[in-house]
């Protein structure tokens, strides 16, 4: 599928999950996406931004401006060498935290897009790509 | 470190969060709010987010965690300004604010925290809470 745009932003600390709101809101408004739209793909991105921070010990988001051909769309990898998630359908469940959150991080930002996929093993880090259409 | 300014009026504090917050802001928004709240007898705490482009679950429970301390404080919190992109993304992501006022705009939050303190006002709850 080709890829238009192509952005790779690093995630240290709390700051970097701000930077990366605005780049993703950034390139939503480039690829066409409405309000709603737009306001979707960057909180599900602030989710596993501030994820990949507090519980993959900081990473990296590669960020994809996509077209196949007919419509335009965003594709967001989070990707951590952190200690990964033993159990990943438990992750998913609202409301499960090993942090200090509420527990909607990743299954809130699984709503929120089209596409949703995570790798994640322990000891060998966790990605998270999620992709939304316009 | 940069702060959220807070303003006192009359027996409400008014916030207006202007910024991109980062996650250490937002706690510290909610600590000042909390001693403020205390320091100055505080009736109501109004919060403006007009001007926020999202609210993810780690604002979503500061704003929840102002509301439950303001209540154990004796006073009300009301969160305006909403902006109609950001409540669809907010209830979709799966919160809802339980136990958070809202209204659309301060004009309407301002009345709202004026009523819920009009019977104290008025002597007919108890008289010492008055200040």
């Amino acid at each position: 599928m080709p890829v238009l745009k192509h952005e790779i932003l690093a995630i240290r600390d709390s700051a970097d999950v701000v930077l990366v709101r605005q780049r993703v809101r950034h390139l939503a408004q480039e690829a066409g996406f409405s309000l709603i739209d737009q306001t979707k793909i960057v909180t599900a991105a602030s989710e596993l931004a501030r994820n990949t921070l507090d519980y993959g010990g900081g990473g990296r988001v590669t960020m994809e401006v996509l077209n196949d051909g007919v419509r335009r769309g965003l594709r967001l990898t989070f990707r951590d060498e952190g200690p990964g998630i033993p159990d990943i359908e438990l992750a998913l469940r609202d409301g499960f935290t090993t942090g200090n959150g509420l527990g909607l991080g990743l299954g809130g930002a699984r709503r929120l897009v089209n596409e949703f996929r995570i790798e994640s093993k322990p000891g060998a880090g966790t990605t998270v790509v999620i992709a939304r259409w316009r | 470190m940069e702060r959220i300014p807070i303003l006192k009026m009359g027996a409400f504090l008014l916030v207006t969060i202007q910024v991109d917050m980062h996650d250490r802001l937002a706690l510290a928004l909610q600590d000042d709010l909390t001693s403020r709240i205390a320091q100055t007898n505080a009736r109501g705490v109004l919060i403006d987010i007009s001007s926020l482009e999202i609210v993810d679950s780690f604002i979503g429970r500061m704003i929840a965690n102002i509301a439950a301390m303001a209540r154990v404080l004796d006073a009300e919190t009301v969160v305006v300004g909403m902006q109609p992109a950001v409540a669809i993304t907010l209830v979709e992501l799966g919160l809802s604010l339980p136990g958070v006022r809202t209204a659309l705009n301060v004009e309407r939050g301002m009345a709202l925290l004026e009523a819920a303190l009009a019977p104290v006002r008025n002597g007919t709850a108890d008289a010492s809470l008055e200040t």
